[in-house]
């Protein structure tokens, strides 16, 4: 066993660690970010190492270090250093545990970089409460009555969803006698067809994961909890809770569906047409919902649900051929990465605005081109790819799912996904046209810290660099796609 | 590799754009001369492709100027653009409409910096349409144009400009979405992007995942609310009465063109049997948009509205001279783009002279203006009888050409009865016309118009150009029709035509 290919977990757990440890003597709070992006940097290194070294794996099989778990480790890194760079300032805010905060921010990240490489039920279950318990302490951080509600209902209906995926992971079990995602394969395909139609319990073992990990990735029905969780909790938080932890959601449903209910054809065809079916609701309840919201972060908790649905169009088409499913499940890597920019720099936005206004309202937002000209073109840039217009990432990442999601006959599914973004450019652009042609309520202009606007050019740099040259990003796309096969 | 004309004409004005918007508080002077500058070497740069375009024999059917880099291997596309005839004179227009849109917007003074900068990248986008061989290339220069219009029509548009922005917007969208569905089938079905080889692609001898009569209509979708067509045209006539002049003149001049382009270009280029199978429908559609379109247009008394719905009118002539399938039609509906392009927007421009200095639209309050303002009222005159199509100017050409053609073609039955229909449209132009030359601009001159100017020396310099070129082509239309026959006769080749 080579515990190097644990290095990027690692070396994040001992920041952690280290994180508290300094918080008891340190005065000055400062040194703790630097400490936490300095862990997270040394993190991604030993990653951009590991690159070269992979596929191998670790504790018998039960980690994968692929370029799959690489790429998702990578967007999960990013996610965390614009988080903490976002906030520097918002911090204030809480008064109290500092060391605290980035510490549960940093183990979060531990439990979300082990579920993209976990490749065994019990693995996969322990590093999504991991992550999960992280993140519920992290939403209610504001000890106001919303972020407790938040906190509140993010914990219970987690606890809920971790039962449901749990009693799935029971019945698969019970049937193959196997949590090695492999091993179970085996043994299903080695069962008669016809035992698996007389004893519906494995196609119920395999809803009940679906509707597990329908919750982390706020699918249709299950993204009721995203609303009240995403406005109430602090809002670094919101941004990373809706790009980090979604990244690593879908993560581990492309690696389960694939390694443990690939085959045989029938059985992949039909969680295929399950996610096709869910895709269109997620995406239109998303979206529809969206238009009527007033509050931003509500608004952005809507269309995270309808980004949802369109990752989960990309899902449905790694379903089919199983000889372009690698090409699907590097569109859903690319989607998942530039998503990852685009969100977490529009809610950098976001958070410099609301330092400054204390308000979330998208009518307080009228006439900021005056107030904070350089937000207002990062934001403008982010939202633009949201909708997916050129020069930027979003419309590469539609065009590379929805080429994928075609090639595998999923037309349908593609004419009701491209429908569904032109309802989303309408409340996009809303807020875009509410900025810039909106009269300013007050001459008073917005200042921003310097994290916030490197957080902020930094992602709105690489939205337009993705926008402009993706094949940088395509290929090691195209890479983590194949590892996996 | 020779000197990249084509990037360069394409990325010439999104540098002026970035230029102007890292100045450090320009001057409207500055700000205006600079947009002046890029948009000016376009246009020369264009002129000369337009020199050193091979008119060959052998050179028909071949894109010119190619450049081609890899760009997104993962669906097959790349930064390929060329040029054959049709995409030249589309080029031509843009630039030249994008030179005189700067004149014409001379006197912005309402954010003249951000009004500018809109107005280059928008010129980019048009350009990068009518020059991309790629679909991928082409979808996106479709959709780059969107942000600028919707800005520019609801910062410096009047009446309610936010709803005709958004209403552009919505239309607008949901085309290109529909072509994105059309696109990504087609590749599948055909396995490139390259425009130039899926032309030369008999589809119907391919697997396709859906009939091509599908993916036809969802590549047609976003052309037919373009263009516009009947039933699809009602954004236009509220993006143009309310967008600002300058505005009005690109959408005009040019934006509506790219709905033409395509249909010649993807529509027909790809799909010619389902073209012609389908050709009817589509005379059909061509018969209600030219006499529809007139009808509406004789009941307008606001100035702007009746020239945005004669436009309606002009485009149902381009759709039936596209589905008459013949060499001769469609050579007469590319040049009634170009026509239109010119006619309409030197219209527009005039229209906004007339609005700064009267501050009146409405016909009934207009009147008698040709003894204050003779030269407004002289190039209103022409550019009037040029969209009636009266001989000597280029709608004459164009128009003549689009009946001929089409009344020959052998496209469907009912073609000559279609055809007749159509020219029985120019009546009603003549009738809406005249009758707007007559009511603003003769009769017993009004009081309130005594001191009213005529046309500065910018705005002279800008509509004695349109009216030239509106001239020129007239007398000599072979200058552009030798060109635009290059791209077209392998369209209709592949119909059998010889």
């Amino acid at each position: 066993m080579n515990l190097f290919l644990l290095t990027p977990e690692l070396s994040l757990f001992i920041t952690a660690v280290l994180v508290i440890l300094v918080d008891l003597v340190a005065k000055k709070k400062g040194v703790l970010i630097f400490l936490s992006l300095l862990g997270v940097v040394v993190s991604g290194g030993f990653a951009v190492s590991l690159w070269a070294q992979a596929p191998d794996a670790l504790f018998n099989n039960m980690l994968a270090v692929d370029h799959f778990a690489l790429f998702f480790k990578f967007i999960i890194l990013s996610a965390l250093a614009l988080t903490i760079l976002s906030s520097v300032d918002y911090r204030r805010k809480f008064g109290r545990g500092d060391g605290e905060y980035l510490a549960l921010l940093l183990t979060s990240a531990v439990g979300l970089m082990l579920l993209s490489a976990a490749r065994e039920l019990i693995t996969i279950y322990i590093s999504l409460e991991l992550s999960g318990i992280s993140l519920y302490v992290l939403a209610s951080f504001l000890r106001d009555p919303k972020s407790s509600e938040a906190g509140l209902k993010y914990i219970l209906l987690g606890a809920v969803a971790s039962a449901v995926l749990l009693y799935g992971m029971v019945l698969v079990y019970g049937l193959t006698g196997a949590t090695d995602l492999n091993q179970i394969a085996n043994s299903i395909q080695a069962m008669p067809l016809k035992s698996i139609l007389d004893n519906p319990a494995l196609l119920m073992g395999l809803t009940l994961v679906v509707a597990g990990f329908g919750f982390k990735i706020s699918s249709f029905p299950f993204q009721m909890w995203v609303p009240d969780v995403y406005e109430g909790a602090p809002t670094p938080i919101t941004g990373y809770l809706s790009v980090a932890s979604k990244a690593a959601g879908f993560a581990v449903v492309l690696r389960i569906f694939h390694d443990a209910f690939g085959a045989p054809d029938w059985l992949s065809r039909d969680w295929g047409t399950l996610f096709a079916v869910l895709a269109v609701l997620t995406m239109t309840v998303g979206n529809i919902v969206a238009i009527a919201q007033t509050n931003i972060k509500r608004m952005m908790a809507y269309s995270s649900i309808a980004q949802a649905g369109y990752i989960m169009v990309g899902l449905a088409a790694t379903s089919v051929a199983q000889t372009m499913a690698p090409e699907a499940r590097g569109a859903v890597a690319f989607f998942l990465a530039s998503y990852a920019l685009t969100n977490i720099g529009a809610f950098v936005a976001i958070v410099a605005f609301s330092n400054k206004t204390g308000t979330d309202l998208i009518a307080d937002y009228s006439g900021m081109v005056k107030r904070a000209p350089l937000l207002t073109l990062g934001l403008t840039v982010c939202l633009v790819s949201l909708v997916g217009l050129p020069p930027t990432a979003g419309l590469i990442a539609k065009i590379y799912i929805f080429n994928a999601a075609v090639q595998q006959g999923f037309l349908w599914l593609v004419i009701i996904a491209v429908i569904n973004t032109v309802i989303a450019a309408y409340y996009y652009l809303r807020v875009v046209k509410v900025m810039w042609l909106g009269a300013p309520a007050s001459e008073e202009p917005v200042p921003s810290s310097a994290a916030l606007r490197t957080a902020l050019t930094l992602a709105a740099a690489g939205v337009l660099l993705l926008g402009i040259v993706p094949s940088l990003l395509i290929k090691l796309a195209q890479a983590a796609g194949k590892s996996m096969s | 590799m020779s000197f990249p004309f084509l990037s360069a004409i394409i990325f010439l004005p999104a540098i002026g754009a970035i230029v102007i918007a890292l100045l450090r508080k320009p001057s409207q002077q500055q700000v205006r001369g600079l947009a002046l500058l890029f948009s000016l070497v376009s246009f020369l740069l264009s002129v000369y492709l337009f020199l050193a375009f091979d008119r060959s024999n052998t050179a028909i059917g071949v894109m010119q100027f190619v450049e081609k880099l890899s760009w997104l291997p993962a669906v097959g596309s790349s930064y390929h653009l060329g040029i054959d005839g049709i995409s030249l004179i589309m080029l031509l227009l843009t630039t030249i409409i994008g030179v005189l849109v700067v004149l014409v917007s001379w006197k912005v003074t309402l954010r003249p910096r951000e009004y500018f900068i809109w107005l280059l990248v928008l010129e980019t986008s048009l350009i990068g349409v009518f020059t991309s061989v790629d679909l991928i290339l082409f979808f996106i220069f479709w959709e780059v144009e969107l942000l600028p219009m919707y800005l520019l029509i609801s910062i410096w548009g009047t009446g309610r400009k936010e709803y005709s922005a958004i209403k552009y917007v919505i239309y607008t969208v949901s085309g290109s979405a529909l072509m994105l569905a059309g696109i990504l089938t087609l590749y599948f079905t055909v396995g490139t992007m390259d425009m130039s080889v899926i032309a030369q692609t008999d589809l119907t001898q391919l697997k396709a995942a859906i009939p091509l009569t599908g993916i036809f209509l969802l590549l047609l979708a976003p052309f037919f609310i373009k263009l516009p067509v009947f039933p699809l045209h009602t954004w236009l006539p509220d993006a143009h009465t309310d967008a600002p002049t300058g505005v009005s003149v690109v959408l005009a001049g040019v934006l509506l063109k790219m709905g033409g382009y395509g249909m010649i270009r993807v529509n027909v280029g790809f799909f010619p049997t389902v073209a012609r199978d389908l050709a009817p429908i589509m005379g059909a559609l061509a018969v209600i948009g030219v006499l529809y379109g007139a009808a509406i247009t004789l009941r307008q008394t606001d100035l702007k509205k009746l020239i945005a719905y004669s436009s309606v009118s002009h485009m149902g002539l381009v759709l039936l001279g596209i589905f008459a399938l013949t060499n001769v039609s469609l050579t007469g509906a590319t040049l009634q783009m170009f026509s239109h392009g010119v006619v309409t927007g030197l219209l527009f421009a005039l229209v906004g002279l007339v609005y700064d200095k009267t501050h009146n639209r409405n016909l009934s309050a207009l009147g008698g203006l040709a003894r204050r303002m003779p030269i407004i009222a002289v190039v209103f005159s022409i550019a009037g009888l040029a969209s009636l199509g009266l001989p000597g100017t280029s709608g004459f050409a164009a128009e003549f050409l689009v009946f001929v053609g089409s009344f020959t073609s052998n496209a469907f039955a009912s073609v000559r009865i279609v055809t007749l229909l159509c020219a029985f449209g120019i009546v009603l132009t003549a009738g809406y016309i005249l009758w707007m030359l007559q009511r603003a601009f003769h009769g017993p001159p009004l009081e309130q118009y005594d001191k009213m100017p005529d046309a500065d020396r910018v705005e002279m310099l800008c509509i004695f150009s349109f009216a030239a070129i509106i001239i020129v082509v007239g007398v000599y239309p072979a200058l552009l029709t030798d060109i635009i026959q290059m791209g077209t006769k392998p369209i209709t080749a592949l119909l059998g035509a010889p």
